[in-house]
C-alpha cells in the first residue's frame, strides 16, 4: 500500500471511530485520533498478520497498552478483516465483546488485555524475549500514551528490554502532550523522552506520528545493535478534527450533534 | 502407627518443586523460569545451571516479572514465574488480575515462602493475604500443597493444565502425608483420616498439624475427619457439604489471615449449602509479631493441642444446637 492509500484508510478509520464514539455516547476520541495513523500503518503496511488465523505463531505482535483507545483498534481490526465491520455498531452496548478496553479472549487480533496503564510494555517485553528464546522471527510492537509513561512498571520493562537486548521490540510513545486531566507539562512532565530512553540503552527515533510518510519507515526500521527501538511519535490529540485538536477536554468528551456534523464534514472533506 | 509420632523427616517443598521443574525442563524446551532476583530463594540454581538462557531474571521488578511472564506465554513458552509470595501477589496484584487471570495466560505463578515462612522478617514479608487476593480472580486456580509429594504432583498437574495457576509454596519443613505416586486433582480434597465427630480441614503447612490434633482427639475417644484441601479455588463443594452433613461441625486452620482465605471459602459453602457450626483458625486479623512460622502458628492457637481443644469446644456447640 502506498502512503496515499494508507492516508485514505486512516481517514476512513477516523470517520468510523468518530461515528462509533458518537453513537455509543462514550469513548476516548482524542487519543484515538492521535494514534490512528500509527495503527493504520501497522495493520495495513507493517505487521505480518493473518486475519483468518489470528493466533498464527509467526504473526507480528501489536499491544495497545493505551487500552482506553480500544475503539480505534476495533475499527482497524475490523477493516483489516479480523472481525465483521458491522460489529463496530455494538461498541459499548450491553454484552458486546467490544467493551471500553480490549479483551484478547473475545476479540480476534487482540494479544493481551489492557486497560490499567503500564501493563502493555512488560507483556511486550515477554513476547519479544520469547521470540529470542525460540528463534521466532516475529517483531513485537507496543504503543503507550505519553501520560502512561508515568507508570513505574514501564521503566522496569524499559530497563529489562535493554538488558535482554531486545532489538525485536519497538515501543511507540503516542506523544500527544495531553493526559486525562491536563497537559503532560502541567502534570508530571516526563518529556523529553529521547534522552531518558537513550540513557536506558534504547535506540530512539522522533517522528511526526500523524505523518504517514514518517510513520511507515520508523515502524519498519530494524535495529541490529541489540538495542530495543523507541519511536517518540509527536502527535496531536484529536488529530483531523479542528476543534478537538490539542484540547484536553477531548480526552473522553463526546461530540454533540452539531459538533459531530462539523467533525464528520472535516474528515469526509479530507477524504 | 501414625508416622507423625515418630519424628518423621521434614521436607522443604521447594525441593520437590524444582525437582519436577527441572525434569519438565529437560522434557520440554518451552519450560522457562522467571524470577525477580530470587534464584536462591526460589531454589532455581539447578535450573539456571542447566539452562541459563531459560532462566529469565528481570531483577527486583515484580510488576514487570508478571507482565513478562504473560508475554512469554503469548510467545508459546511455558513460564513458571517464581517469587516470594508476598511480593508476587501483593506488588503485582493488578498484573496478576489483568495480564494473567483476565487474559487467561498460560502462566504458572509460584509463590515461594508464603504464609509466615519469613516470620522473623516481620509483616512486610508475611504473605497471609494471598489466598484472599488471588481466590477472587476468575480463571485462576489457587493451590497450597501440604507436603513434598503433593507439591510435586501439583507442579506436574500445573504444567499440563492449559491456563493460569497460582501455586502457594512454603519453605517451612513438613512431613510427607500423601502416598507416593499421589496424583493431584484440581478442586478435590484428600481424606486423610475418617471420623464423624468433627471435620478438620487445612492445607499447606497446617495439614500435618491437623493430623496430630486428630491423634490427640482420638486419644480422648473423639474421631475427627481430616481433609487436606490444597485447592482453595475452586473449592471442593462436595467434600465440604459431606463434612458438614456427616460430621456436623468444621474446623479450619491456615497460615493466612482468618479473613478471606481457606476458612472463608469453606464458610461460603457451608452457609449456602449445609449450615453447621465452624471455627476458623488463622492469623486473627492483625499484623503478626516477630517469630518463626512455627512459633507464630502456635501463638495463634494452631498447635495440635490447641486445635484439639478448639475442636472439642466446637463439638460442644454442635451438641448444644442438637
Amino acid at each position: 500500500m502506498q502512503i496515499s492509500d494508507l492516508e485514505r484508510v486512516a481517514r476512513q478509520i477516523r470517520i468510523r471511530d468518530l461515528q462509533a464514539v458518537f453513537e455509543a455516547k462514550a469513548g476516548h476520541i482524542g487519543g484515538e485520533m492521535s494514534a490512528i495513523d500509527i495503527m493504520t500503518a501497522l495493520y495495513f503496511k507493517v505487521l505480518k498478520v493473518w486475519p483468518d488465523q489470528p493466533k498464527h505463531p509467526d504473526r507480528d505482535r501489536f499491544v495497545l497498552s493505551k487500552g482506553h483507545t480500544a475503539c480505534a483498534l476495533y475499527v482497524t481490526l475490523a477493516k483489516r478483516g479480523f472481525l465483521p465491520e458491522e460489529e463496530i455498531s455494538t461498541f459499548l452496548k450491553p454484552l458486546s465483546r467490544l467493551n471500553g478496553h480490549p479483551n484478547c479472549n473475545k476479540v480476534p487480533g487482540v494479544e493481551t488485555n489492557t486497560g490499567p496503564l503500564g501493563h502493555g510494555l512488560p507483556v511486550a517485553v515477554g513476547m519479544a524475549k520469547a521470540a529470542k528464546l525460540t528463534g521466532a522471527a516475529y517483531h513485537t510492537y507496543v504503543m503507550t500514551g505519553d501520560g502512561e509513561m508515568q507508570e513505574g512498571s514501564n521503566w522496569e520493562a524499559i530497563s529489562s528490554a535493554a538488558q535482554f537486548q531486545l532489538d525485536n521490540l519497538t515501543l511507540i510513545i503516542d506523544h500527544n502532550r495531553f493526559q486525562q486531566g491536563a497537559a503532560l507539562t502541567d502534570t508530571n512532565n516526563l518529556a523529553p523522552f529521547r534522552s531518558k530512553l537513550e540513557a536506558f540503552g534504547w535506540d530512539v527515533s522522533e517522528i511526526n506520528g500523524n505523518a504517514m510518510a514518517e510513520v511507515v519507515p520508523a515502524l519498519e526500521r530494524r535495529s541490529t545493535s541489540g538495542r530495543p527501538h523507541c519511536i517518540v511519535a509527536h502527535t496531536n490529540k484529536g488529530q483531523g478534527i479542528s476543534f478537538m485538536q490539542d484540547k484536553v477536554d477531548w480526552h473522553h468528551k463526546v461530540p454533540s450533534e452539531e459538533q459531530y456534523k462539523i467533525a464528520m464534514a472535516e474528515l469526509t472533506e479530507a477524504l | 502407627m501414625n508416622a507423625i509420632d515418630t519424628k518423621p523427616k521434614l521436607h522443604d517443598c521447594r525441593d520437590a518443586f524444582v525437582a519436577v521443574l527441572e525434569r519438565l525442563g529437560a522434557e520440554n524446551s518451552k519450560v522457562v523460569a522467571v524470577c525477580n532476583d530470587s534464584v536462591g530463594s526460589s531454589k532455581l540454581g539447578g535450573f539456571k545451571a542447566k539452562w541459563p538462557e531459560r532462566l529469565v531474571n528481570v531483577g527486583i521488578a515484580e510488576q514487570n516479572m508478571v507482565g513478562v511472564g504473560a508475554g512469554l506465554a503469548n510467545g508459546g513458552l511455558l513460564p513458571f514465574v517464581c517469587g516470594a509470595s508476598c511480593f508476587l501477589t501483593g506488588r503485582s496484584l493488578e498484573q496478576v488480575k489483568a495480564d494473567i487471570a483476565y487474559s487467561n495466560a498460560n502462566v504458572k505463578l509460584v509463590g515461594i515462602s508464603s504464609g509466615m515462612a519469613y516470620g522473623e522478617l516481620g509483616p512486610t514479608h508475611h504473605s497471609i493475604e494471598d489466598f484472599a487476593w488471588t481466590r477472587v480472580l476468575p480463571n485462576l486456580p489457587v493451590i497450597a500443597p501440604c507436603d513434598s509429594i503433593e507439591t510435586a504432583a501439583a507442579v506436574e498437574w500445573a504444567a499440563a493444565y492449559q491456563g493460569p495457576v497460582f501455586l502457594r509454596l512454603s519453605r517451612v519443613g513438613v512431613p510427607d502425608l500423601l502416598p507416593a505416586g499421589h496424583k493431584f486433582e484440581l478442586g478435590k480434597a484428600n481424606l486423610l483420616r475418617d471420623g464423624d465427630a468433627v471435620t478438620l480441614i487445612a492445607n499447606g503447612t497446617l495439614t500435618h498439624r491437623m493430623m496430630k490434633a486428630a491423634d490427640i482427639l482420638a486419644s480422648q475417644g473423639i474421631e475427627a475427619r481430616v481433609l487436606n484441601m490444597a485447592t482453595v479455588r475452586p473449592i471442593d463443594v462436595e467434600a465440604v457439604v459431606k463434612a458438614a452433613t456427616e460430621t456436623g461441625a468444621i474446623l479450619t486452620a491456615e497460615e493466612h489471615s482468618v479473613y478471606g482465605g481457606l476458612g472463608s471459602a469453606i464458610a461460603e459453602v457451608v452457609v449456602a449449602e449445609a449450615p453447621a457450626p465452624m471455627k476458623i483458625l488463622g492469623v486473627p486479623g492483625i499484623f503478626a509479631p516477630t517469630g518463626s512460622a512455627e512459633f507464630l502458628l502456635d501463638e495463634f492457637g494452631m498447635a495440635p493441642a490447641a486445635v484439639a481443644e478448639a475442636a472439642i469446644a466446637l463439638i460442644a456447640r454442635k451438641k448444644t444446637r442438637a
